[in-house]
């Protein structure tokens, strides 16, 4: 299964939130993903790094990942995403678990 | 002069049947196993509308394979009139000729077949229907000649237990019998003494014992250990946002993963908002083991089956206060009467779908397989005949700003229909899409009209892992369609969604977020679960839940 990778370079209006130590969460079981976050500074942006087996779903994983960060008003951090399958809604849910986590 | 006319053909010619098959019938009605291809030879004329019985659960399977090896010059052209088509055997009888015509209500592992052989033209489709509705066909236009049924035990006379399985089984003989039918049954033993008789002797023509006990499918068995967060998620958005919302009480929850979800945070998330007594007390369901917590725990009043459970026979028999249990200490489960139940008395219908258009239609059918649909469109409806008042009934019907267009200031209730589904399904395919698949199947399959589940002005709420779309709040079609969109999520449908409009629905209450209901996502994980696997639920059951050896996987 050849496996790739995409980047892209989120950034929200207000950055608020941060991740102050790295934080791993999730398994790459069947439709599902791992997330690791690190505290990266960017000016305010997030950069995340996507594996994954999909082609074609560029676009779709730029606005998951830009609503994310929009929502949790999200800067400064890296995001390493490895997926397997994992739909829009569990990609969301992963990402909020993985800042949950962080948070704790 | 009057013309002498006969009015007792059906029976002559019943009879005529049966003396031809005197040979094989022995004391008791037995017939042997070896001899049953003969007596289906010497029982049935072509073109014979014959029912196999068989549902989404019990399989008359030995009589479908012998009728299978009947001669062909002899019996062809026969018209199918049955619930199912699950086994390999009912398409081959359309393959080879001995059937030509189907009327059911469910395809199963077939359903491809069915579609292909509609497209070749070695079928023709009477018609998909609901099980009620094809049982309703049975004492109309479409009552079997011969019917094929299968049971538990039969007696030295010829009396039948069906028991725990007894499902359609007498639908279809008394719709057979009291039309001067052939009814014939394989059994999986014959005893001297039956538990207790659930179809007489005198119903029945001829009794085989199988050479094997008859298939029977765990369709409703749900391994908690399978469940994911996302399901999680959307069944806390369910309790919250609909069952304590409108404190549903009469409840049929459907086959998938997300209601097992719910089943078994009753005892958890349920509990905490305060559900134990005033949601979920009444349940028109086949035994599933995910209930068994909820039922543990005292959330259930009464539990009305439509067939039964594989290894849930000493649970059930066990809990006589919840479930229909015979004065022998065994299920009956009888379809026609849950179906009765399921369309006429139940306040709410929730399951899964995997496809919904831009007018809230939803459908499980796929551009390839004639699928049918069982049971869902009854039960995921509001009667039109109901005249009997609940509290979520009378609440859904008064929030229906549309209600005053059709009858006026006149009050009236309506059921809750919900449908939950994530936005995205397997391999990203969206679940909200411009035009159903069943549009395709329709041409594909050559169909009058697309097979739709689940009519659009019948489904009042839609759940995604985005929130909640009630429905039953819009008050027309363009807010209908906007509430619809604004749960899509990332589909090329949600994206349509304006974000001032989506704010005005939120505000308005037709859409509600997780955070608009309080609902954390941070809770939604495989913790809320009372059971995580199956050896959980054997556990909750105190050793009586058996499940089969392919659940059993420690």
């Amino acid at each position: 299964m050849a496996l790739n990778t995409l980047e892209f370079e989120c950034k929200c209006a207000a950055p608020a939130a941060a991740v102050t130590a790295p934080v791993h969460f999730g398994v790459v079981g069947s439709g599902d993903l791992e997330v690791l976050m690190t505290p990266a500074k960017a000016g305010g942006a997030v950069k995340v790094k996507v594996v994954t087996p999909v082609t074609g779903f560029d676009a779709l994983w730029q606005r998951v990942l830009a609503a994310f960060v929009e929502s949790a008003k999200l800067g400064d951090v890296a995001i390493e995403i490895n997926d397997n399958n994992a739909t829009p809604a569990v990609v969301t849910l992963r990402l909020r678990q993985a800042l949950a986590e962080a948070a704790a | 002069m009057k013309t002498q006319r006969k009015w007792d053909t059906l029976a002559t010619d019943t009879a005529e049947r049966l003396a031809a098959a005197g040979q094989f019938i022995g004391a008791g009605k037995r017939v042997e196993a070896k001899d049953v291809v003969a007596l289906l030879e010497a029982v049935i004329r072509p073109g014979d509308r014959v029912n196999i019985e068989g549902n989404n659960q019990k399989q008359a399977d030995f009589l479908a394979d012998c009728l299978l090896k009947v001669d062909k010059g002899k019996i062809h052209d026969l018209h199918m009139v049955q619930s199912a088509v699950p086994l390999p055997a009912h398409l081959d009888l359309f393959e080879q000729g001995i059937a030509k015509k189907l009327d059911f209500a469910f395809g199963g592992p077939q359903a491809g077949r069915v579609a292909k052989f509609i497209r070749e033209g070695k079928l023709e489709l009477g018609a998909i229907h609901t099980y009620l509705e094809l049982f309703a066909r049975y004492f109309l236009d479409l009552t079997p000649r011969v019917s094929l049924i299968c049971a538990f035990e039969a007696d030295r006379e010829g009396n039948l237990y069906t028991g725990f399985n007894t499902e359609d089984t007498p639908v279809i003989v008394e719709a057979t019998k009291f039309r001067q039918g052939i009814v014939i049954a394989q059994v999986n033993k014959i005893v001297d003494k039956l538990p207790r008789v659930d179809i007489p002797a005198g119903w029945i023509d001829a009794v085989v014992e199988s050479p094997r006990p008859f298939f029977v499918e765990p369709l409703f068995t749900r391994d908690p250990a399978l469940i994911t967060d996302n399901q999680i998620l959307l069944g806390m958005l369910c309790l919250k946002g609909i069952y304590a919302e409108y404190g549903v009480q009469r409840i049929n929850h459907g086959i998938g993963f997300l209601t097992s979800a719910i089943e078994l945070m009753l005892p958890t998330y349920g509990e905490e908002l305060g559900l134990k007594g005033k949601a979920c007390t009444h349940m028109i369901l086949n035994p599933h083991p995910t209930m068994i917590p909820a039922i543990e725990e005292g959330w259930v009043d009464t539990i009305h089956c439509f067939g039964g459970e594989l290894g849930m026979e000493k649970y059930v028999a066990a809990r006589p206060d919840v479930f229909f249990v015979g004065p022998d200490g065994t299920l009956r489960s009888n379809r026609a009467f849950a179906q009765t139940a399921g369309h006429y008395a139940l306040d709410m219908f929730i399951g899964g779908t995997l496809q919904i258009d831009p007018y809230g239609n939803s459908s499980t059918a796929t551009a390839n397989r004639v699928a049918g649909f069982g049971g869902a469109p009854n039960m995921g409806c509001d009667a039109k005949g109901r005249r009997h008042v609940s509290g979520s009934w009378l609440k859904c019907g008064q929030e229906l700003p549309s209600m005053p267009e059709q009858i006026g200031t006149m009050p009236r209730g309506k059921r809750l229909v919900v449908q939950g589904i994530e936005t995205f399904g397997e391999g990203r395919e969206p679940a909200f899409v411009e035009e159903l698949d069943a549009w395709q199947l329709a041409k594909n399959a050559k169909l009058d009209l697309p097979p739709v589940m689940i009519y659009g002005d019948d489904v009042t709420h839609i759940v995604t892992e985005e929130g909640i779309a009630y429905l039953s709040r819009c008050k027309d079609m363009d807010a209908r369609m906007a509430a619809i969109r604004a749960v899509a999520g990332y589909t090329p449908l949600g994206l349509k969604a304006k974000a001032d409009e989506t704010r005005a629905l939120r505000d308005a209450k037709i859409v509600m977020t997780p955070e608009d209901l309080g609902v954390d996502r941070d809770r939604a994980t495989r913790d809320m679960l009372a059971a995580k696997n199956i050896r959980d639920l054997v556990t909750w059951s105190g050793g009586l839940y058996e499940p089969p050896a392919r659940f059993r996987n420690w």
